[in-house]
């Protein structure tokens, strides 16, 4: 059996009716994921519901509001595996109301794939998906350009569908960008090729999965370790362990050695790491993403929220703060009001001091000066925190450069936010770090 | 030579440790639920490389139906003892003779009955948080779990409404009365599971390898013999090799025939399966909307 190398995780978004559920299906059962009680229980509801023929979209459309519906109603999340690799798909749902959801499911993904009905082409739900994908910096995007047989395979129209997307695309910021002709409920290529698409060179869409380049998502420059939980044993029974403090957490960015500088923030306090421990034993480097506890060679005030940085890039680290956010509430983002802000492993609060702007998903172009942000807005506005963030910008950094904003009372999640480069670093002087 | 690359179990080895970080820096009385299944094995494992050199900050429950397979229990104390844990366990039993929990005329079934135990032990230990085991690869209404699932007072699950997690910010506020279960395992696959048990080398109950034992055809599935559900005479009884491939209840757990005795003879076992996990549960099949249904009052 061969081990699979790596993890793809992808996340699929279009409108309604255009096919995502039966799209993972259909990926699910051509690639012989499906288990025969998976089969069954499809083929019992297709005799009940769908008149002897098995609906795909029965596999991920889970819960019961949503069979009655016939609409994906959350982020459903899928895993299937290849002898190439491991896939994590998080189906995310298209209409409006629900953006938030897609946020959410494609927060962590390596790859879009946008939906697109042959027959009606780009419609403002495709450029919303696209600009959000673009918005949460997705390295990859493929364009599903599904139900071509109801066109006819018409070549022309899927050259008429991928202009259509070329108007707007050079406006984001996706690098790669991949347009696939396919019809998920026959098939035609999803893992097989299809017959009707001999205009085509290109891969199925099972194949580009399996060979597209994940170069590494992970930064691994600029040495980051936002402080999660402090190790303090309470009663030893090794005495060795009596003065042990450890600052345990998941590295953030960049590669961490025994024996470098390190900077702690916010203190502001320069110090060496001492040891690298994991369970499986000290090591002598670590990188982004693993999870360590690093002790240092000073005794420093650090908590939970602290963050201990590489001095070779440096961060932000300041009270104003400037962001693009997707506002996910049903109440508006008003400018005046306070939040709390979770950025990495710190909790502070935050009062949203301006709106900036707002973007038309529509035309892309940005208005400025909103009177408030609604339930799926994409704006920029500023924001003053309490105390001090230790950030990058979230182009350099996804992990350092992210944040929520909590409403207070309800603890509700209102928003996901991405920050604006710093306008100033971290300042070293004599040795000593201003900030 | 290094390289900066980790595979798909480390992958999701230090997803699952960042989160039991979490749970530790976020709520003030946490709790892990362990029940000596496959899931919360890997869950203790990911605990001790969460939390050494220090102690596991937070106690391991298990809430005891009473229905439970002796090799689990059994291994559950040892397992616990090992750690220096602390274990705390409720039982259905008693949360019956209590009146915490109502027995439905002809219910034989314990799992219902496991949610108001559940709920009582929370609210008697004051648990705001509990890390569990499931998996969403494991059944359709899993599949919509999120990492931090928010319970309200009365313990319940609203999937409509269900808190967007984004990149890996995790918010746990709550208001008293109100509760988070927590699942560090939600991206594991069953194989995932088995390749970690077999990279970390962990013991698992003996149920799990091939052993004979006698079963009764009953809903599709061979059923282990026991004292509380007997065979009817009209039931075929066999003497077969089999092993349990997910551990629910003595009375629902169905066996499978099987000759795998090692964690590598599962593994080439499940590659070749045909079979969900689930498929050997008599308690999901109840309806398609079995596990949503008990999701929602409040099991896991």
């Amino acid at each position: 059996m061969t081990v699979p190398i790596d993890i793809l995780r992808f996340n699929t978004c279009g409108s309604v009716d255009d096919g995502k559920s039966t799209l993972i299906g259909r990926l699910l059962y051509d690639s012989k994921s499906l288990m025969e009680d998976q089969i069954e229980a499809l083929e019992r509801s297709a005799d009940i519901t769908g008149g002897g023929q098995i609906n795909l979209a029965n596999l991920t459309d889970g819960l019961r509001a949503e069979r009655e519906q016939g609409i994906t109603i959350d982020v459903a999340y899928r895993y299937f595996a290849t002898p190439r690799r491991k896939f994590i798909i998080a189906d995310t749902p298209g209409h409006v109301q629900y953006t938030r959801n897609m946020v959410t499911g494609a927060s962590n993904a390596n790859l879009s794939i946008v939906l697109v009905d042959a027959r009606l082409g780009v419609i403002e739900q495709s450029r919303r998906h696209t600009a959000i994908a673009s918005l949460l910096r997705i390295p990859h995007l493929v364009v599903a350009v599904n139900k071509m047989d109801l066109v006819g395979w018409s070549e022309q129209r899927f050259f008429e569908i991928r202009a259509q997307f070329e108007e707007f695309l050079p406006r984001l910021d996706i690098k790669d960008v991949k347009f696939i002709p396919l019809s998920a409920l026959n098939g035609d290529n999803v893992v097989d090729a299809s017959p009707h698409t001999p205009w085509y060179v290109g891969p199925t869409l099972l194949g580009h999965l399996e060979t597209v380049h994940i170069a590494s998502d992970w930064n691994l420059q600029g040495f980051r370790l936002p402080v999660q939980w402090v190790n303090r044993p309470n009663n030893p029974t090794d005495a060795s362990l009596h003065d042990f403090r450890g600052f345990s957490g998941q590295i953030a960015g960049g590669i961490v050695r025994v024996g470098q500088k390190v900077l702690t923030l916010p203190a502001g306090v320069v110090t060496t790491v001492k040891e690298i421990w994991t369970y499986d034993g000290k090591v002598k480097e670590a990188f982004c993403p693993q999870s360590v506890t690093l002790v240092l060679a000073d005794d420093i005030d650090i908590s939970r929220g602290s963050m201990i940085i590489g001095a070779d890039y440096l961060p932000g680290c300041t009270t104003e703060l400037h962001a693009e956010i997707c506002w996910m509430h049903p109440r508006p983002l008003q400018a005046g009001k306070k939040y709390f802000l979770k950025h990495t492993t710190h909790t502070v609060q935050v009062i949203v001091t301006e709106l900036v702007n707002q973007l038309n998903v529509a035309t892309l172009e940005t208005e400025d000066q909103p009177e408030a942000l609604a339930m799926n807005a994409i704006g920029e506005i500023r924001l003053r925190t309490a105390k001090p963030i230790v950030f990058d910008g979230y182009g350099t950094n996804r992990l350092t450069g992210s944040f929520i904003l909590i409403e207070q009372g309800t603890n509700a999640t209102v928003a996901a936010g991405m920050l604006l480069p710093p306008r100033e670093t971290v300042k070293s002087e004599n040795g000593d770090y201003v900030i | 030579m290094t390289s900066y690359h980790l595979d798909h179990l480390q992958h999701l080895e230090t997803e699952a440790i960042h989160i039991m970080r979490e749970v530790a820096g976020e709520f003030e009385r946490p709790a892990l639920l362990f029940s000596g299944g496959k899931d919360s094995i890997c869950l203790l494992r990911l605990a001790e490389k969460a939390f050494r050199p220090s102690d596991l900050p937070m106690p391991l429950l298990n809430v005891d139906t009473g229905h439970h397979f002796p090799e689990l229990n059994e291994f559950r104390d040892r397992r616990a003892k090992q750690l220096g844990a602390r274990l705390i366990i409720r039982t259905v039993e008693e949360a019956i003779a209590k009146g915490i929990a109502t027995v439905a005329a002809g219910e034989i079934s314990r799992n219902r009955l496991q949610i108001p135990t559940l709920l009582a032990a929370i609210e008697e230990f004051r648990f705001d948080c509990c890390i569990g085991g499931a998996r969403r690869d494991e059944e359709k209404a899993r599949a919509k779990e999120r990492f931090f699932s928010f319970r309200d007072a009365f313990g319940q699950w609203d999937p409509k409404n269900q808190r967007p997690e984004i990149w890996n910010l995790y918010n746990g506020r709550l208001n008293p009365g109100e509760n988070m279960r927590v699942f560090p395992l939600s991206n594991w696959t069953e194989m995932d599971v088995w390749e970690y048990i077999q990279r970390e080398k962990l013991e698992v109950p003996s149920i799990y390898f091939t052993h004979r034992r006698q079963c009764v055809r009953r809903g599709g599935q061979w059923l282990p013999v026991n004292n509380l559900v007997p065979p009817k005479p009209s039931e075929e009884v066999r003497d077969l090799v089999v092993r349990v491939r997910t551990i629910g209840d003595i009375i629902s757990t169905g066996c499978v025939e099987s000759p795998a005795a090692t964690v590598s003879d599962i593994i080439a076992e499940i590659a070749a399966a045909r079979v969900t996990e689930r498929g050997s549960r008599a308690d999901d099949k109840s309806s398609e909307a079995a596990m949503e249904d008990r999701k929602k009052a409040g099991y896991f």
